[in-house]
């Protein structure tokens, strides 16, 4: 007797339609790997190093060549520059071919070899900042002019080569522990914290009260909605530059409306005072970001079903009631996704700072601080190290994204 | 809360919010419009607005009280005892019974509908919470409507003034239409000294192939992911996400380090190489999303009848999904569009900069503001238009992706 049983293992078929899979997916893994992951490992592998913005270009020896004609005897020099002040360039040397008419009839200087028109230098290791001129006695025959103008377009070959200090192995800590040392991470740090949470509750908040607004049908609603979008869809650099101009200290309108109304007394610097420019920064996030958590709390309302309502209305259910115990327990889970999408965006969030007050005045967040380290100050070493503890808090909120969104396993 | 459902506290209440609303919305749309300072007067509103709200509770036909409350309003504006709102230093007589007569009928007009159904005597939960809701909802348009219209306002008019009328009263929100073509100075600037004509081209087939690339690459794998079982398919849904989730400053630092080193910097092709690879997690994320929605019954019917899987996406799954990969394009259209931080870091070269990238460059204290505001809205009309024309795509594919900011 034969036992009939599901088949063990994968058969034929499924292998077939794995193999597809990955066959689909391997052009778009890769080109994600390539500047995804790699950037990623880069980016720990810079933070270790003690890299300034200068570094990226590798010292190289220079060289010119002059002929000179100075009284009796013509002179051939050579001038070597190492232009880096704290590399040494390694077996720095050079050959170079004379043109035809030009004669060395002096001493070589040390690590020179002639060989028919063919000169070869080498001069092992070129401290920073070398700088020397080597003078050896030529005979020139025929025109001189000519001549200077011939050594003059020689083209040498250089050798030699600078550490590079993104590839070589010294490795540091000092780019964390300066990051965790100054004060100054933990304000920022701070400072992001505040933008963050408080961006994302009032993006919440006033998205669900537009939501609430939009969720009947009359006529002009489409019109609102698309207007309400507004914020969202245009571009980051026009809506930034906008707002500085509205809250601008002398030329802008608010300021000259509060002015005029008697709130305030003199002009407010909006973008540019401790407290304020921080809020400000927030306020804005809300602003530009409200359309999206409207957008998607609006879907949800419109997709709940409308029985329950008819029934509550038929128990006497007042409207703020009907809110508080049918609709707000149904947008629940889309509004913990979305606050945690939210919370996890803006964190990232770095044009929005950058192009209102470009992290001054109280404004810097973590985001804002890579730039500044890696830019600014031009170290990337510590820019890097700012951006690992931007990733690693990363991994952190994800790990809670993923736990909720599994609950609530919607979206 | 007892105390409040009685009409007599509640309309006069509901009365003098509303009233308060309405005296700050009125001076400042009347400061804007006049370019004078009209300012709301807190007392006097208070006052009127209890009152409107106490008389519209009369069981009287609620239009003429409302037209008598208008020109009530419109009186005390214009005697300036204790007003709702106070005239401006300066202002003219016609613009100060304008101003009133707004306020008044502002303030009568729709509170009557508010107060529609509220009695004097004790009213149920109902009707109390009912009038509370249209308060809310009335206050609720404007405000939203105030605060998206106004920036984008401001935008385009600045754009249109010179220097010296920038200068001269901020509060001053007409457009000076005496000046016919010459409001467009800003723009015929930009476009002839500034290369903005270049610039706008380059932001477009950047943008076009951004979304053909990410297209390209998407399409095969959100099929894969939402359709084909193979091992680690739900880490690869996760790991898009997650992917989806990593901040762009921080990938910016290594690749501006590769594109130094390489020699890719200040060039379009390294742009349009970068590109699509941040857009293409959000990409492949919506699009499965809408794969997993589309009856798998259809495919499996190609594949009966001798299809291979590739020709099922073709003929079969594609078409279906015809409206995503719109919604989808316009999407990630409107990402590559917007763009600002790569474009920002990766380009120096004005004449290979895309269009975000050189309004940043206008951001200087030698290039007057309203070029600056120009080039803002050269860059947001195309989207605008874009967006508007196709609202329908574009609201689905924004709620598709959960969505990037």
């Amino acid at each position: 007797m034969t036992e009939i049983s599901p088949p063990k293992g994968r058969g034929a078929l499924a292998r077939r339609e794995a193999r597809l899979a990955w066959g689909l997916l391997l052009p778009t893994i890769t080109i994600v790997a390539l500047v995804v992951i790699v950037p990623l490992l880069a980016i720990f592998w810079i933070s270790a190093k003690p890299v300034k913005l200068g570094d990226l270009r590798p010292a190289e020896m220079r060289l010119r060549v002059t002929l000179r004609d100075r009284g009796d005897v013509p002179q051939l020099e050579y001038r070597v520059i190492n232009p880096s002040r704290d590399q040494v360039i390694h077996k720095a040397g050079f050959t170079d071919t004379l043109p035809q008419g030009v004669t060395l009839t002096g001493d070589l200087p040390q690590g020179c070899a002639l060989s028919g028109q063919v000169l070869n230098c080498d001069f092992g290791d070129l401290e920073p900042a070398y700088n020397e001129r080597f003078r050896i006695d030529a005979q020139v025959s025929g025109d001189v002019k000519a001549a200077e103008q011939a050594v003059r377009d020689t083209e040498p070959t250089l050798r030699g080569s600078a550490d590079n200090v993104l590839t070589n192995a010294t490795f540091t800590l000092e780019n964390f522990t300066k990051l965790f040392d100054s004060g100054e991470f933990w304000s920022v740090f701070g400072v992001t914290l505040f933008y963050t949470v408080f961006g994302t509750l009032g993006a919440l908040v006033v998205g669900l009260f537009a939501a609430m607004l939009l969720n009947k049908s009359f006529r002009g609603q489409g019109i609102l909605r698309g207007l309400y979008l507004f914020p969202y869809v245009a571009p980051v650099i026009a809506v930034a530059f906008t707002w500085i101009t509205l809250f601008d200290p002398f030329s802008g309108s608010a300021n000259a409306l509060l002015v005029q109304m008697g709130v305030s007394q003199g002009a407010i610097n909006f973008f540019g005072q401790k407290p304020l420019a921080l809020i400000m920064v927030t306020l804005f996030e809300v602003w530009r970001y409200f359309p999206l958590s409207f957008l998607f709390i609006l879907a949800r309302m419109q997709s709940i079903d409308s029985d329950m309502y008819e029934a509550a209305d038929m128990d006497g259910a007042s409207p703020f009631q009907k809110f508080w115990y049918l609709s707000l327990p149904q947008l629940l889970g889309i509004l913990s996704v979305l606050f945690l999408l939210r919370f996890i965006w803006t964190f990232n969030k770095f044009d929005d700072i950058f192009l209102l007050t470009g992290g001054n005045a109280g404004t810097r967040t973590l985001t804002v601080n890579v730039y500044e380290q890696a830019f600014a100050v031009s170290n990337i070493g510590a820019g890097a190290a700012v951006a690992v503890v931007v990733f690693g808090c990363l991994l952190v909120f994800s790990a809670l994204f993923f736990r909720t969104m599994s609950r609530e396993e919607g979206l | 809360m007892r105390i409040l459902q009685k009409g007599f506290v509640a309309g006069p209440l509901l009365g003098a919010l509303w009233a308060l609303v309405m005296a700050v919305t009125v001076s400042v749309a009347m400061s804007f419009a006049t370019g004078e300072g009209f300012r709301p007067g807190l007392w006097g509103s208070l006052v009127m607005g209890a009152l409107a709200g106490a008389v519209l509770l009369a069981p009287a036909r609620k239009d003429w009280l409302a037209a008598g409350l208008t020109l009530l309003g419109a009186l005390w504006v214009l005697s300036g005892v204790i007003a709702p709102i106070h005239r401006a230093e300066g202002a003219g007589l016609g613009a100060t019974v304008v101003a009133g007569l707004i306020f008044g009928a502002a303030l009568a007009f729709p509170l009557a509908r508010i107060l529609a159904g509220i009695r004097p005597g004790v009213l149920s939960r109902h009707e109390f919470e009912e009038a509370v809701i249209r308060f809310l909802t009335g206050f609720g348009y404007l405000f939203f409507t105030a605060i998206v219209i106004i920036p984008f306002y401001v935008m385009v008019m600045t754009s249109m003034k010179s220097q010296q009328q920038l200068m001269l009263n901020p509060l001053d929100f007409t457009i000076d239409l005496s000046r016919g073509w010459h409001l467009f100075d800003s723009y015929v600037q930009l476009f002839e000294k500034f290369n903005f004509g270049r610039y706008l081209w380059t932001s477009f087939y950047v943008s076009v192939l951004t979304v053909a690339l990410t297209l390209l690459f998407s399409v095969p794998g959100a099929y894969a992911v939402a359709r084909l079982r193979f091992r680690g398919q739900k880490l690869f849904s996760r790991g898009i996400l997650l992917i989806y989730m990593v901040p762009m400053i921080v990938l910016a630092l290594p690749i501006y380090i590769a594109y130094s080193m390489v020699g890719l910097r200040n060039s379009i092709l390294g742009v349009v190489m970068i590109y699509p690879v941040t857009t293409i997690p959000v990409a492949l994320y919506m699009l499965q999303g809408y794969f997993r929605g589309l009856p798998v019954e259809v495919e499996e019917a190609g594949l009966m009848d001798g299809l291979s899987r590739l020709k099922v996406i073709w003929k079969i799954t594609l078409p279906l999904a015809l409206p995503a990969l719109a919604s989808v394009g316009l999407y990630v259209f409107m990402i590559a569009w917007n763009e600002f931080l790569l474009a920002f870091m990766l380009l120096d070269d004005p004449n290979k900069f895309t269009l975000t990238r050189g309004i940043a460059s206008l951001n200087s204290s030698e290039i007057p503001r309203q070029h600056l505001m120009a080039g803002a809205v050269i860059a947001t009309v195309p989207i605008m238009a874009l967006f508007l024309g196709l609202e329908r795509f574009m609201t689905r594919g924004l709620t598709a992706g959960a969505v990037k900011g």
